[in-house]
């Protein structure tokens, strides 16, 4: 089939999900009402709680959700072929991300802009918000030992990416200081930045860079995780203005060039999709597609992730609580879309079926580095760019967004560190350097305690980050349930995406134990233990507190 | 098109491109500055709290000047009124 009827199908579907779905939920699931005093007005202090235009607020609640995972599960999961992904994405997107990113908003909106863990605890039950914190900390550990495994991957399969990723701070760094001190207008120093970056991105091709393959013992992969973890580690405890406003802020422009080179590309082109829609000949050791599909793509489809920063940062700064039909459920169909850029890269991408298979040549292969040879292969023949520097183009894309990603995510698990020292009271871990140290290290005993000491295994646990995010949505989904139970409103907007997610996961989780058994990783095995009882936990929590609040109902009235 | 609406609608997008860049850490910054104040506070009360200062001289002049930071500061921390002994704030 031709790309631009997959792509115009799927975001004429997202489309058609805002108009329709969206405005049902809107009016009358959780009856968004215009007058309501939303939490930025009520507190407005100019510091957390602040009105917020809601274009601007949906520019940065997108790019703040989208980033690396999106492209890393698509690029994965295609392997069953483009078909299944694509339905995922497409109707994930409509019914489960949608609804839970706008409900996480309204939900903290209702309830003065509390974070998820808290609302968890007042809503559910303490014993919830404490499995809430301990499944948060899972996912950051899992997605900065993943991210910098995918990293690594990337900066070998593409050393003409080196010069512009490290680059890229370096032009973060001075943009910082640029605006910080007001020497320049915002709106010349953005073209500055862009080109700065562009032209990094021209030169790189003619000046790849290459690890030696041994230093010290260490392979090259596992040196690059080491200097990637070393960075984060230091960008972590900087103050946010002087590397990770700007970056973001870069990475945030690129996310909407990126994405308009790849569809105007397609659209260009509009090549066929070589890979097969639904794959019969998968490799061997590929497991099952029901369930691991539903936990491969988790962002893109429903991510967890996404209800802390709608609960976070976007409740807080909610002009009208009308606007959060916009800001949340068309987040999601822009995170949707980069999914859906992916699975078009990553399957017509390719000359021939047999080129294709010969990048997906086992679980876990292709991935990330397939989005970018495609998307490469697409965005040259489309628009005419060199194939070269179209791959460094997308491999710095991918990266920047996976290291913005590590840096805020080593700067949250550090805070939760220096939180246990607070209540435990032990005054050395409060320190910003222990505190890093401590989750630097233990980002690193899971990404080289996962597949040996080159630290190529990283991405096995891929599937395993995946599904604890699921689960991070499922305790959001939990709670939004229970508050529209309460309210006496119809609960299975949310309720039958909570369940459905919930029997995927443990699915997943229990097929994933087989396979760490026998192939004897028992690093992994105990990993995906802890998640399993968790997932329990989860299921045993929802179902007493919603038995529950419905006898309460019926109690009532 | 005029040269007006055009310097208008610039105007308005520089506007929401600030926005964009500023408004995701507003709060992280502004938490820090907060910070940064605060410890200049300590510094104006410290001869106060038994701590010698050499400029009480000049920071004396400061206090009143503090007295709504002062008052907010307390409220912060969980104090609902003045801690020090001899300096009542409400």
């Amino acid at each position: 089939m031709n790309a631009i009827i997959v792509m115009l199908l799927g975001l004429g579907a997202m489309f058609l999900g805002y108009v329709f779905y969206s405005k049902f939920i809107a009016e009358k699931i959780y009856k968004l009402d215009p007058n309501f005093k939303t939490p930025a007005h009520e507190f407005e202090d100019g510091v957390d709680f602040v009105p917020t235009n809601k274009y601007v607020l949906w520019g940065h609640h997108f790019t703040s959700v989208a980033g690396a995972a999106p492209i890393i599960g698509p690029a994965i999961a295609v392997i069953w072929g483009w078909v299944p992904a694509f339905l995922w994405v497409v109707f994930g997107t409509i019914f489960f991300a949608g609804v839970h990113d706008a409900g996480a908003i309204w939900a903290s909106n209702r309830n003065k802009a509390k974070s998820m863990g808290s609302l968890t605890g007042d809503v559910v039950s303490k014993r919830a918000q404490t499995l809430f914190m301990i499944v948060i900390f899972l996912v950051l550990l899992m997605v900065n030992a993943v991210f910098a495994t995918a990293i690594a991957g990337l900066l070998i399969n593409f050393p003409s990416a080196v010069i512009p990723v490290w680059g890229a701070i370096f032009v973060a760094l001075i943009i910082g200081q640029i605006i910080f001190r007001k020497w320049m207008g915002l709106g010349a120093v953005s073209v500055l930045g862009v080109v700065a970056l562009y032209v990094l991105i021209w030169v790189g091709p003619n000046m790849p860079l290459q690890l030696p393959d041994m230093a010290m013992g260490l392979s090259d992969n596992a040196q690059w995780i080491l200097i990637l973890f070393g960075y984060a580690a230091i960008a972590s405890l900087l103050p946010v203005w002087v590397l990770l406003q700007p970056r973001d802020y870069i990475n945030g422009l690129q996310l909407f060039i990126g994405l308009i080179l790849l569809y105007g590309a397609v659209l260009l082109l509009g090549p066929d999709m070589t890979a097969p829609a639904f794959n019969s000949n998968t490799p061997e050791g590929t497991p099952s597609m029901l369930p691991l599909l539903f936990v491969t793509i988790a962002c893109g489809a429903i991510s967890g992730f996404h209800g802390l920063v709608a609960s976070g940062t976007t409740s807080k700064q909610l002009d009208k609580e009308t606007d959060l039909r916009f800001v949340g459920y068309f987040g999601a169909i822009g995170e949707g879309s980069l999914s859906l850029a992916t699975i078009i890269a990553a399957c017509a991408g390719f000359a021939t079926l047999a080129d294709w298979e010969a990048v997906y040549s086992s679980f876990g292969q292709g991935g990330v580095s397939a989005f970018v040879e495609g998307g490469a292969n697409i965005i040259s023949q489309g628009i005419g760019l060199d194939v070269g520097i179209s791959e460094t183009l997308l491999t710095v894309m991918a990266v920047l967004f996976a290291g913005t990603t590590m840096d805020t995510g080593l700067r949250l698990q550090r805070y939760i560190f220096q939180e246990w020292g607070n209540i435990y009271d032990i005054s050395f871990i409060q320190k910003p350097a222990v505190a890093t140290l401590l989750a630097v290290g233990s980002c690193l005993l899971l990404a080289f305690g996962a597949g040996g000491a080159d630290g190529s295994g990283g991405l096995q646990i891929w599937p395993l980050f995946g599904t604890t995010n699921q689960l991070l949505a499922g305790l959001t989904l939990m709670v939004i349930t229970v508050m529209l139970v309460r309210l006496g409103r119809p609960m299975y907007v949310t309720l039958l995406p909570l369940i459905f997610l919930l029997i995927m996961t443990v699915f997943a989780l229990v097929i994933q134990l087989q396979g760490f058994y026998e192939q004897e990783k028992y690093f992994l095995f105990f990993l995906d233990i802890v998640v399993l009882i968790a997932a329990i936990w989860i299921i045993l929590e929802a179902t007493a507190t919603l038995s529950k609040v419905s006898k309460e109902n019926k109690a009532a009235g | 098109m005029n040269i007006h609406s055009i310097r208008h609608w610039f105007g308005r997008a520089s506007e929401l491109m600030n926005e964009f860049y500023n408004a995701p850490y507003r709060s992280a910054i502004a938490r820090a500055k907060r910070d940064e104040d605060d410890l200049f506070m300590l510094l104006v009360f410290s001869e106060m709290m038994g701590v010698p200062n050499p400029a009480a001289y000049y920071t004396l002049e400061l206090q009143p000047l503090m007295l709504e930071r002062f008052h907010e500061w307390h409220q912060r921390m969980g104090m609902e009124h003045s801690p020090l002994d001899h300096f009542r704030c409400c």
